[in-house]
């Protein structure tokens, strides 16, 4: 691997002739009851070999920008004024802003000067042609490439992506790839004719830490070599620091801050981008509400004991013979890759999935004690009022025909403890409790933001004064600067209720804030546990080490990738199921 | 996927046996068979029929037999002779009555089709690519009317139109001259002309629906991640429609073969009864009434086959179109 360019802090932005100059972009969506402006006089350059990064939270208009600059803006949108000036290498200016949306001028310029990739390289690939059709057809519409000739340079293109066996790989389909495969195959069919600029927009966001870090890997190089400048769009800071020459960091439409990297962590003018960072680097330490918390008391006799759980889906072994243990009022970590088990951990333990063997002893407030993996009928329904799940997607978990009062009242309404006035006013406090306004609670989830819809999903877990809570990647569809308020917000739960939580994720970051200790999860085998300050700085097992190695730094000083590396099984054991991972979930 | 076809062709063999018999059950269950019907037919015009000769019409027919007997006779008849059995009501056997009307059947079926899709397919697709737009609302309007009108009222005021403002022949698929001639180019010609009528009046409601669900289908695919990845590829709007969403799109329609082809016998009874063509669904009501068993059970039977091949031939062409059916 090549080292990355010299991270001294540059002078000025542009001292060479920039290959693209955007000035005062003004990109509007007409809508019934006004205009609204995604993107508000915004300007920035880009030189080529160079790498900008456009950062943003949700909504700030990071993506418009990028498809404004080819003009594939999603209906009705339409750049309203400003340009966008194109230098081309043999002297020539075009400025695209002015071109017309499906004139061959633009459309001449799409995927031969100017190539894109996307954040969902499933959706982003057609599911019924080839990945080689897919590639082909790039180079036989730019380049006038006979069939075998765009043939011969696909399975070139792939091979310089690394996608191994890429004579056979050209003729397979997007579905047989694994997430990380299809991102390569994106990246081939972006550089089959050499652009001058690429525009990744949250190529990685999709993407497992560890084949995060091979992408990017992969695209810092292949820039080196081209010599292409990239326009990287995304939200995630760690990632900014490690790739960026210049940010630009967005919201709401506006440009907040830009300049070159150094200068964006290390000293931040604007308050937004101070506020950005900071919620970064907060989540780079324990959190305050643990830090003033007593020691946790270890020789209790734990809440829930997992012994030797199973799940297995036919031959595909989700779980294989796990074994944890949750102390009371502990917040317990599940941390892990897609396609590790951890959600089918959290669903056995919901007994959403009858697991296939193990058991799950679950300590009652009486004493009792009851196996969870074996419980029927009543005792089972009992269970699960103790038991409750906050789910991953706050859009997908809420019922859009039900207000948010009946959300968070149905578990008390099916259960039939409280109703009418009684249940109003216990709405009304679960609301309080979570930081709502109880005055929205008959509107409907629609009209919530991620964050709050999140606390909305919490208020329904706590209804029924649950001992423990399932979050499943609860925070992980959140803006930064909303996420670690609803972790803040569940501490607060914990120590008002004396909640234990089980809280799946695959962020370390939110792990290392949040949880007490941690068990890592590989292929459905548990492959370490232990304190999560240990686990997050100091890990033992070489799966755990690879994993942190990968996790992009929020820091542009610290870029050093010789340490990553990538976890191979000692073992002879071969997966048959590599080719394509087994979560859905995500 | 050979083995998944002979697996299903297998098993179409026992669900046809099942079907069949279900078929000559229901077919028997109302009360009375084609004797009692005859002899009320008969006592209309006001001659009287003895028990004895009911009796002796009864054996002659084989309606005496227990059910069981009977429908073992008719099926093993199919089985072994091709045997349909005779149809009481023409004195005739079952198949020559069937095949004498499905040439015509399957002509009016298939152009109607081809005229539907023809119109449907590139309708849908510029409402759906050109959503909200003055062409869009006026196929809009278009199909609220074709899809409200019921087709049988649209035949009555379409005759009405054709035969008194153009004096056109309308009615059946001949002149009358024609009806009994043998094939030859005038006859085609004299098809040709009393065809459009029907081929317009079952066009254009299912036109209609059809232009309202390929609509949807690509409306649901045109913003769809891939789309844009071949916009930003440069390639041409046109092209890429074709290429990308119109052939995601059309997959729901290869599905629809399934029921196309039941369709040729028992869709359009009303308008075939209102325009007297000389299709197999008039037939089919008629023997139906008659409690015509063994010509009704033969329909029966063959709707049931056709639903069975159809539902196998979309069955393979959405595999062989789709790679994530054929691969998963």
């Amino acid at each position: 691997m090549t080292d990355i360019l010299s991270i001294a802090p540059r002078s000025s932005i542009a001292p060479g002739k920039p290959l693209l100059e955007v000035r005062h972009l003004v990109t509007e969506f007409p809508l019934r009851t006004g205009v609204f402006r995604a993107v508000n006089d915004l300007s920035f350059s880009i030189e080529p070999g160079k790498t900008l990064c456009v950062v943003g939270e949700s909504g700030s208009g990071k993506s418009v920008t990028a498809r404004s600059i080819l003009q594939i803006i999603d209906s009705p949108g339409q750049i309203a004024s400003g340009s966008i000036l194109l230098h081309r290498p043999d002297g020539t200016s075009l400025d695209l802003a002015k071109l017309d949306p499906r004139s061959r001028a633009i459309r001449s310029v799409r995927g031969r000067d100017i190539a894109m990739i996307f954040q969902e390289p499933m959706s982003s690939l057609s599911p019924v042609h080839t990945v080689g059709d897919q590639i082909t057809e790039v180079l036989r519409l730019h380049l006038n490439m006979s069939k075998a000739q765009a043939r011969t340079e696909a399975i070139s293109l792939l091979r310089q992506v690394e996608i191994p066996n890429p004579e056979q790989a050209l003729d397979r389909y997007a579905f047989q790839y694994s997430g990380g495969m299809r991102q390569r195959a994106m990246i081939a069919m972006a550089l089959a004719c050499k652009p001058q600029l690429l525009i990744a927009d949250e190529p990685t966001t999709a993407l497992d830490v560890t084949t995060q870090a091979e992408i990017l890997d992969l695209i810092k190089r292949l820039q080196q070599s081209t010599g292409m400048a990239v326009l990287f769009i995304t939200h995630d800071m760690g990632v900014v620091a490690q790739i960026a020459d210049d940010v630009l960091v967005m919201h709401h439409g506006v440009a907040k801050e830009y300049g070159p990297v150094e200068q964006i962590f290390h000293a931040p003018q604007d308050p937004y981008t101070r506020m950005l960072i900071g919620s970064v680097l907060k989540l780079e330490q324990k959190a305050e509400i643990r830090l003033a918390r007593p020691p946790l008391d270890t020789s209790a006799e734990p809440i829930l004991d997992i012994r030797n759980l199973s799940m297995h889906f036919g031959d595909m072994k989700a779980l294989n013979d796990v074994s944890i243990a949750l102390l009371p009022g502990e917040t317990l970590g599940i941390v892990g890759e897609s396609g590790s088990g951890k959600t089918t951990m959290g669903r056995s333990i919901m007994r959403l999935y009858d697991p296939t063997g193990g058991e799950m002893i679950y300590r009652r407030a009486d004493g009792k004690v009851v196996d969870l993996a074996k419980l029927e009928g009543a005792e089972l329904k009992a269970a699960r009022r103790e038991l409750r799940m906050v789910f991953q997607d706050p859009f997908g978990s809420l019922n859009p025909r039900m207000t948010v009062a009946q959300v968070i009242g149905e578990p008390l309404l099916v259960n039939g403890i409280a109703r009418g006035r009684e249940l109003d006013e216990r709405v009304c406090h679960l609301m309080d409790q979570v930081g709502l306004d109880p005055a929205g609670r008959e509107r409907y989830p629609h009209a919530f933001s991620g964050g709050q819809r999140q606390r909305i999903g919490i208020a329904r877990a706590i209804t029924l004064n649950p001992r423990i809570i399932v979050a499943d990647e609860a925070t992980s569809a959140l803006d930064v600067s909303v996420r670690f308020q609803v972790l803040d917000l569940l501490m607060r739960l914990q120590d008002e209720l004396g909640l234990a939580y089980i809280f799946i994720s695959h962020d370390i970051g939110v792990i290392r804030y949040m949880c007490d200790r941690v068990g890592v999860m590989y292929r459905g085998k548990l492959v370490e546990m232990g304190e999560a300050d240990k686990v997050c700085n100091a890990p033992d097992h070489p799966y755990t080490q690879a994993l942190i190695s990968a996790i992009p730094r929020p820091d542009p000083r610290d870029r050093d990738r010789s340490r990553r590396f990538r976890y191979t099984e000692p073992s002879p054991y071969t997966e048959a199921g590599n080719v394509k991972n087994g979560s859905t979930a995500r | 996927m050979l083995k998944f076809v002979v697996k299903r062709l297998l098993w179409m063999i026992p669900s046809l046996f099942a079907v069949s018999f279900l078929a000559f059950v229901l077919i028997q269950l109302p009360p009375g068979d084609f004797v009692t019907t005859y002899i009320a037919t008969l006592a209309s015009s006001n001659e009287v029929i003895d028990q004895n000769t009911a009796a002796q019409l009864r054996e002659r027919f084989g309606l005496d037999q227990p059910m069981i007997v009977q429908y073992l006779k008719w099926i093993w008849g199919i089985i072994s002779r091709g045997d349909f059995g005779i149809s009481f009501e023409w004195q005739q056997p079952v198949s020559g009555l069937i095949w004498e009307r499905m040439a015509l059947t399957l002509v009016l079926a298939l152009v109607s089709l081809i005229a539907t899709w023809a119109l449907a397919l590139p309708i849908g697709v510029y409402s759906a690519v050109k959503k909200y737009s003055i062409g869009d609302y006026t196929f809009t309007a278009f199909t609220f009317f074709g899809l409200s009108i019921p087709s049988f009222l649209l035949a009555l005021v379409l005759m009405y139109v054709a035969a008194v403002e153009f004096g056109a022949d309308v009615g059946g698929l001949f002149s009358p001259e024609y009806e009994a001639a043998s094939w030859s180019l005038a006859k085609m010609y004299d098809l040709l002309t009393h065809l459009w009528l029907p081929v317009a009046i079952l066009a254009i409601s299912s036109t209609a629906s059809l232009i309202r669900v390929m609509r949807a289908n690509m409306l649901d695919e045109l913003p769809k991640p891939y789309v844009t990845t071949a916009r930003a590829k440069g390639l041409s709007e046109f092209r890429l429609l074709i290429k990308y969403p119109l052939r995601i799109a059309l997959n729901p329609f290869i599905s629809t073969i399934a029921w196309l082809l039941p369709n040729l016998i028992s869709g359009s009874v009303v308008v075939a009864i209102v325009l007297n063509l000389p299709t197999a669904a008039p037939l089919l009501l008629q023997s139906l009434m008659a409690q015509d068993m063994y010509l009704a059970g033969a329909f029966v039977l063959l709707i049931c086959a056709l639903t069975l091949i159809g539902s196998l031939i979309s069955d393979i062409l959405l595999a062989l179109v789709d790679p994530r059916i054929r691969l998963e």
